[in-house]
């Protein structure tokens, strides 16, 4: 909280003219799409490959199976709760949509996925809401029991897709951007709208804000959490469906410790773990400045151990970022 | 109502036990050999690593803080146990091993204690963090002890001392060490103070970041521990060697009863809990049943054992 007024006053007794303090001030608030430019520019002085059309339309699709998992993940974190079965949702959605398909047909497979992740995001939000358990708790049992469903189901091994005309469904391009990509944007929108417009959306923030205010004013704290964590599971759902399409396999431990790269991104782009704060268009701008680290060090053959010690302090970074910057919303 | 209360603490203290119990009974009238002195070693034997370090993430906990950092730690530091045991024999890489577990938890201890970052995001930062460093020292390759024969090092994970195997001790004599100092010294107040109300504790004078430091150090050294029976007992390492530790831990420690919102807690219960999932997944294999159904089975186990305490606590079933 000192952090807050100090920086406030720092800001405040500074001689530099207004506009210029004020165009700081909207650059450290929106330090994601500085931080993606930044490192957007990095990588295409230091790789002549990084800034392709290729390439890009490459990074896109490959940030939308995380960005999908990190936009349902934003709206449970507006709540102040966290989801940490998405991962295994995904791969259960995953093996579903091909497990599934011989015997009841593409698309009603399709369906069924798509609904185990809803089903899943219903179970967490129920056993939350009756339960009063804190999320974390509810979440980390899922992650480790939805895993279970998934290896039971799938016998151990990789399930294969028999016909292969399964992975060309997502082979649609508008310009360079994928079919895939399109879903992950798409969907970032709709809810960055939701969030913004619509009863639900505002009432999020106010449950994550004070859940025990939004209470007393009249807003049904359990419900509204309930349906962010079945969009939530749904997303993951989503994400496990492009993926089995893309790879036409789904292995058992698909999507292991994405919730982790998920939850990264959410907070990179300056959503709060207490919830009650963030926006889907920030988190769009994490996933996509992790999937530009991820893509720019692997086009630079650095070795592996190099991304993930980046990652680590790139989120440090974030985090000490927020703490200086300390927008009034300190904690 | 003081009959009905007394009954609902005794439930809520004992309820976990008495299930407990009577799965040990059941599943021993199916497979006897659950309860053979034999299957119970073997059972705590396999515990012990996972159990030694939940006792030191418990500090942790009880701060009000999570340590997600563990399970990479673990990797890391049986890595550089085993390397460390070619190079400079066992003594040094056992203190090698301490030490960088200490300074490495020292690090979580700087960042969330003194720092004041979130520790879920610190943590998570670690264990991707370790990742990159364990790749990096061990050049992605896997590393084994070279005279696994001869060296004395192999007391750890695989020797016994008076029909005790070793790692059990181990995990036995850490309890003990961890409850005394939880209990009976003046930093063990201090870390349930911290955790159970951070400004009331800091306006009494205790110095908070210290003690939060001090916590993630002693997880540290538990994690250090671990990876000198996880080292003697594979006599090897390999890059993903204690991958989704984090996770065993966090459910031990949760079925243990001890509150993530930080404050409460003791070192037998998560102990207990941690002990009740081995024997659980022994028992769920004894009889039968395929290897992942344990982990489904642990999801329950764990959404029950958490919902009977709360509902004990505000004696209403649904919040």
């Amino acid at each position: 909280m000192n952090n807050t007024t100090t920086s406030a006053q720092a800001f405040e007794n500074s001689a530099q003219p207004k506009m210029i303090r004020r165009t700081l001030l909207m650059l450290a608030e929106h330090y994601i799409w500085v931080f993606l430019s930044l490192s957007l520019l990095l990588f295409s002085l230091l790789s002549p490959y990084f800034l392709t059309l290729n390439n890009m339309s490459n990074l896109l699709t490959q940030s939308a199976f995380i960005g999908l998992l990190a936009v349902g993940m934003t709206l449970v974190m507006i709540n102040g709760e966290i989801d940490l079965s998405v991962g295994s949702t995904l791969a259960l959605a995953c093996a579903l949509a091909i497990g599934l398909q011989p015997s009841i047909g593409v698309w009603p497979a399709i369906i069924v996925a798509l609904g185990s992740g809803a089903l899943m995001g219903l179970i967490n939000g129920t056993i939350l809401a009756l339960s009063g358990m804190h999320s974390f708790i509810v979440t980390l049992g899922a992650l480790i029991g939805i895993r279970g469903i998934v290896f039971i189901y799938t016998n151990e091994s990789a399930l294969m897709v028999e016909d292969f005309s399964y992975t060309e469904l997502v082979e649609v391009y508008v310009g360079p951007v994928s079919l895939t990509a399109l879903v992950f944007l798409g969907f970032a929108a709709f809810f960055q709208w939701m969030l913004t417009w619509t009863k639900h959306g505002r009432e999020a923030f106010a449950i994550g804000d004070n859940a025990k205010s939004a209470h007393e004013a009249g807003i049904r704290v359990k419900r509204h959490k309930v349906i962010n964590f079945v969009l939530c599971g749904t997303m993951a759902a989503v994400a496990g469906v492009l993926l089995s399409m893309r790879l036409g396999t789904a292995e058992p431990n698909a999507g292991e410790i994405w919730e982790l790269w998920a939850i990264i991104a959410v907070v990179l782009g300056g959503t709060r773990l207490q919830g009650g704060w963030g926006s889907v268009w920030k988190t769009v701008g994490g996933v996509l400045t992790l999937s530009v680290l991820r893509n720019g060090l692997s086009l630079l053959n650095t070795p592996n151990y190099i991304e993930l010690m980046v990652m680590g302090l790139v989120l440090v970074l974030a985090l000490v970022t927020d703490k200086v910057l300390g927008f009034g919303h300190s904690k | 109502m003081a009959n009905q209360n007394k009954k609902r603490e005794l439930l809520r203290r004992h309820g976990l036990m008495l299930a407990f119990a009577v799965f040990l009974l059941a599943t021993a009238f199916y497979a006897p050999t659950f309860l053979s002195p034999g299957n119970v070693f073997d059972i705590i034997r396999q515990v012990s690593i996972s159990g030694t370090i939940a006792i030191g993430v418990t500090f942790v906990v009880i701060t009000g803080r999570l340590d997600l950092s563990v399970g990479s730690m673990l990797t890391l530091l049986t890595v550089v146990m085993v390397d460390q045991h070619n190079h400079v024999g066992p003594a040094m890489a056992i203190l090698i091993t301490l030490l960088s577990g200490a300074a490495i938890g020292g690090l979580n201890g700087l960042l969330v204690g003194y720092l004041k970052l979130n520790a879920l995001i610190v943590t998570l930062a670690m264990l991707s963090f370790l990742q990159g460093v364990t790749l990096f020292y061990s050049g992605g390759s896997n590393v084994n002890v070279t005279d696994s024969k001869s060296t004395w090092f192999a007391f750890f994970g695989r020797g016994d001392l008076l029909g005790i195997p070793a790692p059990v001790l181990i995990f036995l004599v850490t309890t003990l060490v961890a409850s005394f100092f939880l209990l009976k010294t003046n930093f063990g107040r201090r870390i349930f103070a911290v955790g159970g109300n951070e400004t009331a504790s800091l306006f009494s004078g205790i110095q908070t970041s210290k003690v939060v430091f001090l916590a993630y150090v002693l997880s540290g050294l538990a994690t250090a521990l671990a990876a000198i029976i996880m080292g003697s007992r594979v006599m090897g390492a390999q890059n993903t060697i204690g991958q989704g530790y984090e996770l065993t831990v966090l459910a031990g420690i949760i079925l243990g009863g001890t509150s993530l919102m930080g404050g409460s807690g003791t070192i037998w219960r998560t102990v207990l809990g941690i002990s009740m999932l081995g024997f659980v997944q022994n028992g769920l294999l004894l009889l039968g049943y395929p290897y992942y159904v344990q982990w489904l089975v642990t999801w329950m186990v764990i959404i029950l054992a958490v919902w009977v305490d709360l509902a004990a606590k505000r004696g209403k079933v649904f919040a």
